[in-house]
C-alpha cells in the first residue's frame, strides 16, 4: 500500500483542517516541514519513521499543615524521531522545535539504518478519532483559584473527620498534553489529552503513639468540574482519614498460603501485575514472558474474562489514539479462562504478524514507544459478594492496595495490601496490617473460584512503570475469591491455623 | 526567517547557562520578588541495546530546561520551561510571580542565608569526557560483549533481554538572589547484561548485573559483567517455594541497599517534621544495634552522590546519621531544618519545579569484617535474599512486608533457589536485629551497603 511521494503531496490536502492543529498554529509547522523531517529520518535506508511532537503544560499544588506550601507550573515541549530498520530502532529527540534541531535529530535516528534512502512516504490518513475526553479547560491560569480551593477543602475535611488525624497532605495536579504523530506509513494523528488528579494522605496518631496512614485520590482525563461533583475533595478526604484511623487498630497479618478475597475496584492491580504485563507483545515476541506461546491455552478459571480497554470515556488510562497515532481498542486478553492475545504496538505487530491493538505508548517525546496497558479489568461474574465472603473459613479480605510489581520472566508478582481484614468462619473480623501478597501470574487466575457481580473501576490513581517510563493506567475488578495465595504477614501463633 | 538561514546555524549553539540563570533571578527580583532561585539543567544521553547479538535500539539526544522559584515575603511558587527564547523565559518568570500570590505565607519558607552558601573547592573528580570518547561502533561492541559473555557462560542461558551500554553527561547551574552562582558537570557510563536462563522443564529465570563509573577507564570489563549476570541468573533455575518460618535472613548487598534506603527515608527531614517517619523524634536515641553506623557524605571525590553544593547552593558535607546505633542526625534541607530548629545538612535536592526535597550524598552503612561466605557459614537454616519485589513498606508504622527470591541456606551453605515467598517484620526491630555486617561495601550508586544478616523476620511461603 505504498502510494509514493507524489500521492503524499496530493493527499495532504485531504487532511481535515478543522482539527485543532496545535503545532501548525503554535510553531508554524507546515506539511512541507513534516515531509522534510521524515525524508531525513529515512535518508539512510530505514523502513519506517515517525515523528512525535509533544507540548505539555502542567500544574501542581500541595497543601501541608493547612498551608498551600507549594505551587508550580511548567511547560515542556519537544519532538522525538524514531527510525525502524528490521528489528532495529534508532531514536533521537530535541526539546527545541526549530527545523534544524528536528532535522539533526532525524539524521541521528536515521543512522540506525545503513543503505540508500529508499522508502517513500505514503499519503497521510488521518485516523477516525474518538473524542473520549473533550477538552474544556479554558486555560491553566483561569482556574487556579478553584484548584486551590480543592486542596484546602480536602485538608479541612480530613482534619474534621477525627481528632486523631494529625497530619494531612492534599495535592492536586493536572496536565494538558497536545500531541501530533506523523509517520511514514501515512499515520497522521493529533490529540489533546487532559489528565487531572486529586490526592489526600493522612496520618493518624493515638495518645499512646500508635500511628496509621491513609491515602485516597482519584481523577482521570477530566476537567476541573469533575472534582466539584460526587468525587469532591470531601469524598477523598473522608476515605483517606477512614483508612488512617482503621490502621490504628490493625493486628498482625497472617503469613502463608490461604484463601484471599479481593474487594472490587483498585485491587484489579492484581490483573495488571499477574497477567497484564506478561501479555505485552514485546516480551512475547522476545519469548521472555512466562506467557510466551500460551495463546489458546487455559490460563484462568472459566469465570475469568479480562480485557484491556482504552476507549472508556474520561478514564485515566484511556486515549483517543495511542502514542503511535493508532486509535485505542477494547481488547480481550482472557476469555472465559482462555488466553486470546497480546497487547501490541506497531513494531511487535509487524514482527509477530499480529494486529496492532493500539497499545503503543510512551512517557514523553524523550522515550521510545512500547506496548503498554490502558484500562485493564475483569468482567463481572454471577456471584453475590456477600456469598463470596461467607464461603471463606479462614482467609484475608483485601480491599486497598499500595501497588505491585512483576518479574515478567518467571511470572512471580506481588501486590501490597494497605487495607485488609481477616475472614473467620465467613465473617469479616479484625483489620490487619499491610501485607504483601505474592503469586505466580500464569496460574493465579486458575484458582479464582468465585467472581462477583460488582465490577468496579479504580478512582483514577494508577501510574505504571516499565523500562523507566511512567504512563497513567486504570484497573478494575469485581469481588473475587482466590482459593490459595501466599500472604506475607508476620503473625505466628494466633494465626496457627493459617500455617499448614 | 527562511529555512536556509536556520540551517546555517550551528545545531551546537553554546550559551552561557550561568548568565541565563543569573538573568532569570534578576528578572524575578525586578518583577517584585523578595528572593529568587533559578536552576538550569542540561544533559546528553546515549544508549545502545544489543539483543542476541543484534542491535535493538540506539538512542542519542540532548536536552536542557530551566526552573525558577520565587518568594514574595514568605509565599513561594515555581515554574519551569524548556523554552529558552526571550519570550519563553519572560513568560516563565511572570507565571511564577503570579502563582506566588495564591500560596500561603509560611514562616519557615525562604532560601538559605548568604553565609550558608558556597561550593566545595577543587576538582571533585566528577566529569570525564571519555564517556563519549568511543566511536559509536565500539560503544555498541561494549554492549555486545557483555551480552555475549553471558550467553557463552552456560548452555542454559538461551535468551536475553540484552546487553547495554549507556553514557550521559549533565551540567547543572544554580543561581539565587543572594548572588550565588554555581555550576558543575558530571559524567556517567554503564554497561549491563540481562540474560535469561531456561531449565529442562521450560521454566525461565532472569537476572542482571552491571558496572557503572564516572569515567570509561574505570568501567569493569564487559565480559566480567556478563559473566556475573549469567551466574546470578543460572543459580535461580528450579526455584521453589519455602515453608513459612522464622529464620535468619542474609541480604546480598543489592537488596541490603533497599533496607538502608528505608533508614534514609526515615531520617528524611520532610517525613520527620510531619511525624510521618518511624524515626521521628528519636534524635539521640538508640534506634539500631551497636554495630550500625550510617554515614552520608556528599564530598567523596568521584562519588555517585558527590556534588560541590546541594540543590539550594549549600556546600555538601559529611554527616554521621547513625553512630553505633544512636541516631545522631536527620538529613535536612533549609526548610526542614528550620521546621525542626536545626541546621541544614546540605541534602537539598532540587528538580526543576516545586519545593526542594531531600536527597542522599554518598550514603552508606559502615562495613564489618566478615566475608559474605563467613556470614552464611554461621547459619543452620536460613534464607539468602537476592531480589525483592514490590514496595510493601509503611514508613509511618515501620511495618515491612515484601516479595522475595533467593537461595536457601542449609548447614552453612547456599543450597537450592527459592521464590514466591515474602519477608516480613517491622523496621523498628529490624535495625536492632542486624547481627552480622559483611566486609563487601562497594558503591554502584549513591547508596551502598555490605551484606547483612537480620534475625527475627518471618518468611511467608507454603
Amino acid at each position: 500500500m505504498l502510494l509514493g511521494w507524489e500521492s503524499f503531496q496530493f493527499q495532504r490536502h485531504q487532511i481535515n483542517v478543522s482539527k485543532e492543529q496545535f503545532f501548525f498554529q503554535h510553531y508554524g509547522l507546515t506539511h512541507k516541514d513534516l515531509e522534510r523531517y521524515l525524508a531525513a529520518a529515512l535518508s539512510a535506508g530505514g523502513e519506517y519513521a515517525d515523528l512525535y511532537f509533544e507540548y505539555l503544560t502542567s500544574t501542581a499544588l500541595m497543601v501541608d499543615e493547612s498551608m498551600l506550601k507549594s505551587a508550580s507550573q511548567g511547560i515542556s515541549a519537544g519532538c522525538g524521531v524514531r527510525v525502524v530498520a528490521g528489528e532495529r530502532t534508532g531514536y533521537a529527540y530535541t526539546d527545541d522545535l526549530s527545523p534544524q534541531r528536528i532535522l539533526h535529530a532525524a539524521r541521528t535516528a536515521a543512522l540506525i539504518a545503513s543503505g540508500p534512502a529508499k522508502t517513500p512516504v505514503v499519503g497521510y490518513q488521518e485516523k477516525q478519532a474518538r473524542s473520549l475526553y473533550p477538552v474544556t479547560l479554558p486555560s491553566v491560569d483561569a482556574e487556579i483559584t478553584a484548584k486551590v480551593e480543592l486542596v484546602m477543602r480536602a485538608d479541612k475535611a480530613a482534619r474534621a473527620r477525627d481528632p486523631r488525624i494529625k497530619e494531612v497532605r492534599a495535592s492536586y495536579s493536572d496536565e494538558l498534553r497536545n500531541i501530533l504523530v506523523v509517520a511514514s506509513d501515512g499515520t497522521f494523528a493529533e490529540d489533546s489529552q487532559p489528565l487531572a488528579r486529586l490526592n489526600v494522605s493522612c496520618i493518624a496518631k493515638t495518645k499512646d503513639g500508635v500511628s496509621g496512614r491513609g491515602n485516597a485520590g482519584g481523577g482521570g482525563r477530566v476537567a476541573l468540574d469533575f472534582f466539584f461533583g460526587e468525587k469532591n475533595p470531601e469524598h477523598f478526604a473522608k476515605e483517606a482519614a477512614r483508612q488512617a484511623i482503621l490502621q490504628l487498630d490493625a493486628r498482625e497479618a497472617p503469613a502463608g498460603e490461604m484463601e484471599v478475597v479481593l474487594g472490587p475496584g483498585w485491587p484489579g492491580v492484581l490483573l495488571h501485575e499477574a497477567v497484564g504485563h506478561g501479555l505485552e507483545a514485546d516480551f512475547n515476541r522476545k519469548k521472555t514472558s512466562a506467557f510466551a506461546g500460551l495463546v489458546g491455552r487455559r490460563v484462568a478459571s472459566e469465570k475469568c474474562t479480562v480485557v484491556d480497554n482504552g476507549t472508556l470515556p474520561w478514564r485515566r488510562g484511556s486515549l483517543n489514539v495511542d502514542d503511535e497515532g493508532e486509535p485505542t481498542q477494547h481488547t480481550t486478553l482472557i476469555e472465559k479462562g482462555t488466553l486470546k492475545g497480546y497487547l501490541s504496538d506497531k513494531l511487535s505487530a509487524r514482527l509477530m504478524g499480529i494486529a496492532d491493538t493500539g497499545n503503543g505508548r510512551r512517557e514523553s517525546y524523550e522515550h521510545i514507544p512500547m506496548p503498554r496497558m490502558t484500562n485493564t479489568y475483569m468482567l463481572p461474574g454471577d456471584d453475590d459478594p456477600q456469598d463470596i465472603i461467607r464461603s471463606v473459613k479462614h482467609g484475608v479480605y483485601a480491599v486497598n492496595f499500595g501497588g505491585g510489581q512483576v518479574d515478567i520472566t518467571n511470572g512471580k508478582f506481588v501486590f501490597s495490601a494497605s487495607e485488609a481484614y481477616l475472614i473467620e468462619d465467613g465473617q469479616i473480623t479484625a483489620p490487619i496490617k499491610g501485607a504483601t501478597l505474592i503469586g505466580n501470574g500464569p496460574d493465579v487466575l486458575t484458582r479464582v473460584s468465585m467472581v462477583g457481580n460488582d465490577l468496579r473501576l479504580d478512582e483514577g490513581v494508577g501510574t505504571c512503570g516499565k523500562d523507566g517510563q511512567a504512563v497513567p493506567v486504570g484497573v478494575g475488578i469485581p469481588t473475587i475469591k482466590i482459593d490459595r495465595l501466599t500472604v506475607g504477614g508476620t503473625a505466628k501463633k494466633e494465626a496457627g491455623s493459617f500455617m499448614q | 526567517m527562511t529555512d536556509s538561514t536556520l540551517e546555517a546555524q550551528s545545531p551546537k549553539l553554546e550559551t552561557d547557562l550561568k548568565e541565563i540563570a543569573a538573568d532569570v533571578v534578576r528578572r524575578a527580583m525586578a518583577g517584585g520578588a523578595t528572593a529568587a532561585e533559578a536552576v538550569v539543567r542540561e544533559g546528553d544521553e546515549f544508549s545502545a541495546l544489543v539483543r542476541l547479538g543484534q542491535i535493538e535500539t540506539l538512542k542519542e539526544s540532548g536536552s536542557k530546561a530551566i526552573g525558577v522559584r520565587v518568594f514574595f515575603g514568605q509565599s513561594a511558587a515555581s515554574t519551569y520551561s524548556s523554552d529558552f527564547s526571550r519570550e519563553g523565559i519572560e513568560c516563565m518568570v511572570k507565571s511564577a510571580l503570579e502563582l506566588a500570590k495564591v500560596t500561603s505565607e509560611d514562616p519557615y519558607g525562604g532560601i538559605p542565608e548568604p553565609s550558608q552558601l558556597g561550593s566545595l573547592p577543587g576538582d571533585l573528580d566528577l566529569y570525564y569526557e571519555d564517556v563519549y570518547s568511543l566511536p559509536g561502533a565500539e560503544r555498541i561492541d561494549y554492549a555486545r560483549r557483555a551480552e555475549k559473555a553471558a550467553l557463552d557462560f552456560d548452555p542454559r542461558i538461551k535468551n536475553s533481554e540484552g546487553g547495554s551500554f549507556d553514557a550521559a553527561t549533565g551540567h547543572k547551574v544554580l543561581a539565587n538572589s543572594h548572588g550565588f552562582v554555581g555550576e558543575y558537570r558530571r559524567s556517567y557510563c554503564s554497561v549491563a547484561a540481562v540474560p535469561i536462563a531456561q531449565s529442562e522443564d521450560g521454566g525461565m529465570q532472569r537476572d542482571y548485573w552491571f558496572s557503572v563509573a564516572r569515567s570509561l577507564s574505570r568501567l569493569e570489563p564487559a565480559e566480567q559483567v556478563g559473566k556475573i549476570a549469567a551466574q546470578r541468573t543460572v543459580r535461580r533455575l528450579g526455584a521453589r517455594k519455602a515453608k513459612t518460618a522464622q529464620v535468619p535472613i542474609v541480604f546480598d548487598p543489592m537488596v541490603a541497599n533497599s533496607i538502608l534506603d528505608h533508614i534514609f527515608e526515615g531520617v528524611n527531614g520532610d517525613s520527620v517534621y510531619r511525624g510521618a517517619s518511624f524515626l521521628a523524634g528519636k534524635l539521640g536515641q538508640k534506634i539500631a544495634g551497636d554495630n550500625v553506623t550510617v554515614i552520608d557524605d556528599g564530598t567523596m571525590p568521584g562519588g555517585f552522590g558527590t556534588s560541590p553544593f546541594d540543590g539550594e547552593g549549600v556546600p555538601t558535607r559529611r554527616t554521621v546519621v547513625i553512630e553505633n546505633g544512636v541516631l545522631k542526625s536527620y538529613l535536612l534541607n533549609t526548610y526542614t531544618a528550620k521546621k525542626l530548629g536545626l541546621q541544614t545538612t546540605a541534602n537539598a535536592s532540587r528538580g526543576l519545579a516545586g519545593t526542594p526535597g531531600i536527597g542522599p550524598g554518598n550514603y552508606f552503612l559502615q562495613p564489618g569484617t566478615k566475608t559474605p561466605q563467613q556470614i552464611i557459614a554461621g547459619i543452620g537454616e536460613g534464607l539468602y535474599v537476592t531480589e525483592f519485589l514490590g514496595h510493601g513498606v509503611n514508613l509511618v508504622t515501620g511495618d515491612y512486608s515484601r516479595g522475595a527470591s533467593g537461595l536457601w541456606i542449609s548447614g552453612g551453605e547456599l543450597t537450592f533457589p527459592v521464590e514466591e515467598i515474602t519477608v516480613a517484620g517491622n523496621l523498628k526491630q529490624m535495625f536492632f536485629n542486624i547481627s552480622e555486617l559483611g566486609n563487601d561495601l562497594e558503591f554502584r550508586g549513591a547508596m551502598a551497603c555490605p551484606t547483612i544478616r537480620i534475625d527475627g523476620l518471618t518468611v511467608g511461603g507454603e
